[in-house]
């Protein structure tokens, strides 16, 4: 018998997976996905993904029809696109899953979030930061004689890119929703 | 004029609505008013197990050996976390079952109460779907919902945590005709066009495949008929996994036996070499693929599965057919013979030339010294005397269960029941006492380990008491044979912890329960034991020393290919490489 001499990471992926994990380019896919609205929904999905390994890199949800209870849970994932691929169908099994839309691949899409950014400061900084603001048409919903609460919507690149020019400006604090997403066009 | 009853009777009301007989459980206090039910009526038997893993293993015997769901009641707290290993057993496997489970009152839930646990929470990752029914109104529509949603589609386990003021209070019954099951219907009915492509692909193929799986037996008898039909008109080669066996029979000349990793030299190698692999409600698991990257490199690949989650997950095919397979097959059969009844002739018959040679490898030969018993010998006996019965097999995990499919043939469907995808040691015995409530005339056996036995044993409390004649068939090679058969291919001999030590005396054990038992260790006295435990009216513990040092062979070690069959001791050196050493 042999010692044993285990390659490091070659058991990473499924225990049979010997093939090299980077051959498949990861792409960012937004699913959006309709359930009923029932104790437990969110649970059984965010479960499946943290079960199975799957990444969440962004997650909403809430009830969009109030008479027949169906909630919208709006997903951002990444991986190859077989894991895409298996995101969807393990979604499509969950009984109280109605529908799965890949966003992504149905087209272009709108997607917005929502943040909240509260920046302190005086002075010039104070100024600059109402001047930013103004630019990416955040609005301030909030402001004392040494800080605003900045309401900002738009694609989380501009969220981001926002956050970074006020962090220098005395950024305190973000919260971020999350984000919504819808197909364009018609239908 | 809707009726009005307590949650507790709707539960059983619902459970005679649905068909069912026998209800596996345990009571509790949180479980008392359906159990008060329970008494009051007749039409449903209750089998009182002594654990409940013990009633949803044996759930999971009756509903593979009927095709009808198993049903489960427990307690709420330690008789729900019970479950959990049936639940997911049944998960891996498919099988459908409902489970009940009584829960503390609903206002006391989240309060940490006496025998409170988050039961749905717990069991979501290996259950198809649970409910917690915190409406005494809402409860009969639940259970018709439970029994739809672990029936259709992919079946597998469900379960109903019921409170137990939910259980006391009075509400409207909702008989089965009215209860919403709408939203979930999954689809059965293949794609045409796809069906089409695939008699294309077998019209032309040189060297075909049938790989079938579980998910024909899952489909019902029809599927496997429709499968007869198909491979003998056809002539292709099939082969199947563990969950597959009798789907199509063992004696069929097209029958290449069981492939994978414990699978026949034959039927794996015509996996490696084939042209065109048709994939029949099997999910590539990895105890069949082996080394994914060297999986059947040069076959085109058509894959059949009610799951799309199925499809791809693990192995990439070319051709995916979504729907049951009943229904799949019948308009395959139809298509195909619409189109002439075409195969590729000349191919086939090189293709079965190959076969051939690879069978006359004989890979499941073994010596027979006259002084010891081997295990396979042991099954070689127990096939021959009893396949002329009406004989249901069960078996636990473990060197015994991998022999028992090598060397037990079955000839028809719903006739092994084993633990595939979770492999649960303590499942056969449970399995055989659920199988027997089915079908009290059969021959049930259960071929066991004594290291598996011991895991549920104390279900031969219950194979007495209901007047059960199970047999168990104990492979007892004081080992935990195929734990010990890992150390010697990978961990230089080092038998760490896979003895079986202070081995209780099985025949003993047997009196004490008020069953009986044997103990043979000479090959002469096989038959005669066996014999004995077929025509003794009763439970039985026929235990059967075998060799105990017997590797299972053939063995794709992990992490290869299935060309890269290991036959025998000799070539076990070096075996696994050191990317196979960390795979299961
Ligand atoms: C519940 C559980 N625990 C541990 C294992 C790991 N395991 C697989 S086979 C095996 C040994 C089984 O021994 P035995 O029942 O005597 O069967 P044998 O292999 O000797 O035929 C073990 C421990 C398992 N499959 N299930
Ligand atoms: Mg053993």
């Amino acid at each position: 018998m042999s010692a044993l001499r285990i390659k490091k990471g070659s058991s990473k992926k499924s225990a049979y997976d010997l093939r090299d994990p980077n051959t498949d380019v990861i792409s960012s896919h937004t699913l959006a996905v309709i359930v009923d609205n029932e104790v437990g929904v969110l649970a059984r999905v965010i479960g499946l993904f943290s079960g199975r390994g799957y990444n969440i890199d962004s997650l909403t949800v809430a009830e969009i029809d109030h008479t027949g209870h169906r909630s919208r849970i709006t997903i951002v994932t990444s991986g190859p696109p077989a894991v895409i691929e298996q995101i969807k169908a393990q979604l499509g099994r969950i009984v109280p899953v109605h529908e799965v839309h890949d966003l992504t691949v149905e087209g272009d899409a709108v997607e917005r979030e929502l943040a909240l950014i509260k920046v302190a400061g005086a002075g010039e900084k104070r100024v600059e930061a109402l001047r930013l603001a103004d630019i990416f048409r955040a609005n301030a919903v909030d402001s004392t004689l040494e800080s605003f609460v900045f309401e900002i919507t738009g694609t989380p690149e501009k969220i981001d890119a926002f956050a970074d020019l006020m962090r220098p400006l005395g950024l305190v604090e973000i919260a971020r929703t999350g984000v919504a997403a819808l197909s364009r066009g018609a239908k | 004029m809707t009726r009005q009853m307590t949650g507790a009777k709707m539960v059983v009301q619902a459970l005679k609505d649905q068909g069912v007989d026998v209800v596996f459980g345990y009571p509790g206090g949180a479980a008392l008013p359906i159990y008060d039910e329970i008494f009051l009526q007749n039409d449903i038997r209750h089998v009182l197990v002594r654990h409940e893993q013990g009633a949803v293993h044996a759930a999971e015997g009756y509903a593979r050996s009927t095709g009808k769901p198993g049903v489960v009641l427990v307690t709420s707290g330690p008789g729900a976390t019970n479950t959990v290993t049936g639940l997911m057993d049944a998960l891996l496997d498919s099988i459908p079952l409902v489970v009940m489970s009584a829960q503390v009152p609903t206002f006391m839930i989240g309060t940490d109460g006496f025998q409170e646990a988050d039961t749905v929470g717990i069991t979501r990752p290996c259950t198809k779907h649970n409910w917690l029914v915190r409406e005494t109104d809402k409860l009969a529509e639940v259970m018709h919902q439970a029994f739809h949603v672990a029936t259709k589609g992919r079946p597998g386990p469900v379960l109903i945590d019921i409170p137990k003021d939910v259980q006391f209070a009075t509400g409207a019954y909702t008989p089965p005709a009215k209860a919403k099951t709408g939203h979930y219907q999954p689809q059965v009915k293949g794609d045409t066009a796809a069906i089409t492509k695939l008699v294309e692909l077998m019209e032309k193929a040189e060297r075909p495949i049938f790989y079938t799986g579980g998910g024909v037996i899952n489909s019902g008898p029809q599927a496997s008929q429709l499968l007869r039909e198909i491979i003998g008109a056809t002539g292709f080669p099939i082969t199947s996994t563990l969950m597959g066996l009798g789907a199509f029979p063992a004696s069929g000349k097209e029958w290449l036996g069981m492939l994978g990793m414990h699978g026949l030299y034959e039927a794996n190698m015509a996996m490696h070499g084939c042209d065109l692999m048709i994939n029949i409600g099997a999910r590539f698991d990895d105890r069949i693929t082996g080394r994914v990257d060297a999986f059947s490199p040069g076959s085109k690949k058509a894959h059949i599965d009610i799951d799309p989650s199925s499809i791809n997950k693990v192995i990439h095919v070319d051709l995916p057919i979504v729907g049951d397979v009943g229904h799949v097959l019948e308009d395959l059969l139809r298509i195909w013979k619409a189109r002439g009844r075409k195969v590729n002739k000349d191919g086939l018959r090189a293709w079965w030339g190959k076969i051939d040679n690879w069978r006359k490898v004989d890979c499941l030969t073994y010596p027979k010294p006259v002084d010891v018993i081997k295990p396979q010998l042991a099954l070689e006996r127990l096939e021959a005397l009893t396949k002329d019965n009406d004989r249901y097999i069960t078996t636990e995990v473990g060197q015994h269960q991998m022999w028992a499919a090598q060397f037990l043939h079955f000839e028809a469907p719903n006739r092994l029941m084993t633990s595939g995808g979770l492999g649960t040691m303590g499942y056969g015995l449970p399995a055989s006492i659920g199988v027997q409530m089915a079908h009290p005339e059969a021959l049930v056996i259960n071929v066991a380990g004594e290291a598996s036995f011991q895991m549920n044993l104390q279900e031969m409390a219950t194979a007495v008491q209901f007047r059960l004649p199970i047999k168990q068939f104990i492979l007892n090679n004081e080992r935990l044979g195929m734990v010990r058969q890992w150390q010697d291919l990978l961990h230089g001999g080092r038998y760490s912890q896979s003895w079986s030590e202070s081995l209780p005396d099985f025949v003993k054990l047997a009196e004490a329960f008020g069953a009986k038992g044997r103990l043979v260790t000479d090959p002469a006295d096989l038959d005669d034991a066996i014999g004995e435990m077929i025509d003794h009216d009763g439970p039985f513990i026929l235990d059967v020393l075998v060799e105990k040092h017997e590797n299972c062979y053939p063995m794709i070690p992990s992490g290869e290919p299935h060309n890269k069959m290991l036959m025998g001791d000799d070539a076990t050196e070096d075996a696994i490489g050191s990317s196979g050493a960390t795979l299961v």
